[in-house]
């Protein structure tokens, strides 16, 4: 049992269907779907409202999605502890700002990815409220109810994705 | 319903939000995708790690999701989607995700398994919110409505009226896929 709580990996169809039960939690406890980055736009609004109250307060976007603490918000903070419980107990935990196949392709420059990284998130952030979700909230969340806009969504994120590291990387299938 | 005085105990709720992390982080850091690489070989569609995570998350949470559903446990959340906000949405997305290497969640774990570029990343997230929110009410005049879905859900669209049959239909397609993907050997 032990053992297995320390295991550097799981099989991917056993974490996916972890996953799968921690959303009937979300669903039956807290009515709602597991998403990740609504918590996102909410820090935007707290920095907004910090700098501004009565500007932040009138504008409609964060009437919609109100910058608070909650469960969304909360759910980010827990995600990295959980990982690093994780990657602590099983010894995989190691800090660094180059990933290896980063450093691969474009050499060890932390400046170098740090701007990458800011330039992909800005774009993240911005598509995922433009299209109402991410990763979690359309392509697992949405999906399995069988919604319509996220699995259009999903298939979008992956086209995007694939285009955008072939360009990055090569395209290693062509 | 009984869960009423629980969903709307807000502070009950920020806990409840704390442990569902806590637990979805740990998965996401024992299946992997935490990882730049493995984020990075899915899109280069080397290492289908992301997928099978996905897929099999889809296919037990569908399942029970509904079975709540239908016990009258639970209720579904989800919009109707269109081409100006859910596909444009989704290819910009979709651009973050090929040069970021990350998700949303994703990177908040990767965070916690040490990579420092992925706090560089959810700054940016944060960022691109920020410009969305400051961009939503002129994007809600112009775009994000132009183009709306015929459906809310695929046995909408595909005129299917039994959800048990949708459901089933679904969890095969899925299962299938997952089946293929194990016996191709990516």
């Amino acid at each position: 049992m032990i053992e297995w709580f320390t295991a550097a990996t799981w099989s991917p169809y056993i974490v996916g269907a972890g996953i799968g039960v921690l959303i009937w939690t979300a669903f039956l406890l807290s009515d709602r779907p597991l998403g990740c980055s609504t918590a996102y736009a909410k820090t935007a609004g707290m920095v907004e409202t910090a700098v501004s109250r009565e500007k932040a307060e009138t504008m409609p976007y964060y009437q919609k999605f109100t910058p608070t603490i909650d469960w969304q918000w909360m759910l980010i903070i827990g995600i990295l502890i959980g990982a690093f419980i994780s990657a602590y107990i099983s010894g995989t935990f190691s800090l660094l700002i180059v990933p290896p196949v980063f450093a691969e392709g474009f050499g060890i420059d932390p400046l170098l990815r740090a701007g990458v990284a800011l330039i992909g998130g800005i774009l993240m952030g911005l598509g995922a409220r433009w299209a109402g979700g991410c990763t979690s909230g359309h392509g697992i969340s949405g999906t399995l109810q069988l919604s319509l806009a996220s699995w259009i969504a999903a298939i979008c994120f992956f086209i995007g994705g694939i285009v955008v590291a072939g360009l990055i990387y090569g395209f290693p299938f062509i | 319903m009984t869960f009423d005085t629980l969903r709307s105990d807000t502070k009950a709720q920020m806990v409840l939000g704390l442990l569902s992390g806590i637990v979805f982080g740990f998965l996401l850091q024992k299946g992997g995708v935490t990882e730049y690489g493995v984020i990075i070989g899915q899109l280069l569609l080397t290492d289908f790690t992301v997928v099978k995570v996905m897929l099999s998350a889809v296919l037990v949470g569908m399942i029970g999701v509904y079975t709540l559903k239908w016990m009258g446990l639970a209720n579904l959340h989800y919009k109707v989607g269109s081409v100006g906000s859910t596909i444009i949405g989704g290819l910009i997305f979709g651009a973050g995700f090929g040069i970021l290497g990350y998700c949303p969640g994703t990177a908040a774990g990767a965070v916690g398994s040490g990579a420092m570029d992925a706090a560089i990343g959810m700054i940016g997230i944060a960022i691109g919110a920020g410009i969305f929110a400051r961009l939503y009410p002129r994007l809600n005049r112009s775009i994000l409505n132009k183009g709306i879905f015929p459906a809310e859900t695929i046995p909408e669209l595909v005129g299917i009226r039994s959800e048990v049959l949708a459901v089933g239909i679904v969890a095969v397609l899925v299962a299938g896929i997952l089946y293929l993907l194990h016996a191709v050997g990516l």
